[in-house]
């Protein structure tokens, strides 16, 4: 018999079955937000490195009078090739949340998706629970499905799964912060719980972060300063999507027990004396 | 000319009496753009732009995608 002529297959691990948000699967379980790039150019570079399947955009006035012809964001990201999620950045009550995911469910031609954030105040950009309890009935009463920006409290997450939301996205650090994962307990109280996907949102700001979050069990990883504002967007891209991966499957793999005593990783038999 | 006076994305903006809200955008040089309109914050789909006239004081949004996380 020859040694490795067939490959067995039962040693190889599964491949990855995606997300799953609202009935539809995506490869990647990274998502990206769209703000803080150079141009649009630098965004899309940044988006197809990220290998994502779905990007966040805001909604914001026409700006009147100025180049009706300039480029706009959705040529750079068409809808026909990326998911965009509208979200409700620079909310901060449930009123206009809902307001703006209506004008953006009719700027993408009926598309229910989104992504609602309603914030506390300019210095922290928390979520005020409140009121994103308040929009997120009145959004999914409406038909929307909603993937929801929220505090990293298992209670409140489990409230909002209970009124209908198709993923919950706890904070890890603050938006735009950088800080990185800083309540690992709470997320995991969160992932234990949920029958939706976990998305953190907000606070990663290297890889390691990403990593971590998925090695937790985070179904996916939304993101927007981390790679814009990282020196070479296009190469961080790149390294969230790695990182996402890899923690991804250290996740499936199922990590050794932490131990405190060393345990040498060569047999101690036929040592040569 | 009778005109009328409405509110456009936060700033006053005068028209004749009579205008639709089509005959806004396509004098904003927006028509066939990727944007979203609400009269009084209720959405108004695009079929429905030819047949809504404009009254004084609407206060008219007109919206678009950018970048944001």
């Amino acid at each position: 018999m020859k040694l490795n002529d067939t490959p067995d297959e039962s040693r190889h691990a599964a491949p990855e079955a995606g997300l799953t948000i609202a009935g539809k699967t995506y490869a990647s379980r990274l998502l990206v937000g769209t703000g803080k790039y150079r141009d649009f150019d630098e965004t899309r570079a940044a988006v197809d490195a990220s290998g994502t399947g779905i990007v966040t955009v805001t909604i914001r006035r026409v700006n009147i009078g100025q180049h009706a012809n300039e480029p706009s964001l959705l040529d750079a990201l068409p809808p026909d090739r990326f998911t965009i999620l509208p979200n409700t950045g620079g909310c901060y009550n449930a009123k206009d949340a809902v307001y703006t995911l209506q004008l953006a469910r009719e700027l993408l031609d009926g598309h229910k998706l989104c992504k609602l954030e309603v914030l506390g105040d300019e210095k922290t950009l928390f979520p005020n629970m409140p009121e994103t309890l308040k929009a997120a009935e009145a959004l999914v009463k409406d038909g929307f499905d909603v993937m929801v920006y929220c505090s990293d409290d298992p209670i409140q997450a489990r409230i909002l799964e209970d009124i209908g939301c198709v993923a919950v996205m706890p904070l890890a650090s603050l938006i735009g912060s950088g800080m990185g994962i800083l309540n690992p307990w709470n997320l995991s109280l969160i992932i234990e719980q949920a029958r939706v996907p976990v998305i953190v949102d907000a606070g990663v700001g290297t890889a390691s972060d990403a990593a971590i979050a998925m090695e937790l069990g985070c179904d996916g990883v939304l993101m927007n300063t981390a790679i814009a504002h990282a020196r070479e967007p296009v190469r961080m891209a790149r390294a969230m999507r790695l990182a996402v991966q890899a923690g991804r499957e250290a996740f499936l793999a199922g990590r050794m027990p932490r131990r405190f005593a060393a345990s040498p990783s060569s047999p101690m038999a036929g040592r040569i004396d | 000319m009778v005109s009328v006076t409405i509110e456009l994305n936060g700033a006053a903006h005068v028209l004749r009496a009579g205008r639709t809200l089509h005959d806004l955008i396509a004098s904003l040089d927006l028509l066939g753009k990727r944007i979203a309109v609400a009269i009084n914050r209720e959405v108004i789909p695009s079929p429905r732009w030819p047949g809504h006239i404009l009254k004084p004081d609407d206060r008219v949004e007109l919206v678009v995608a950018i970048g944001g996380g």
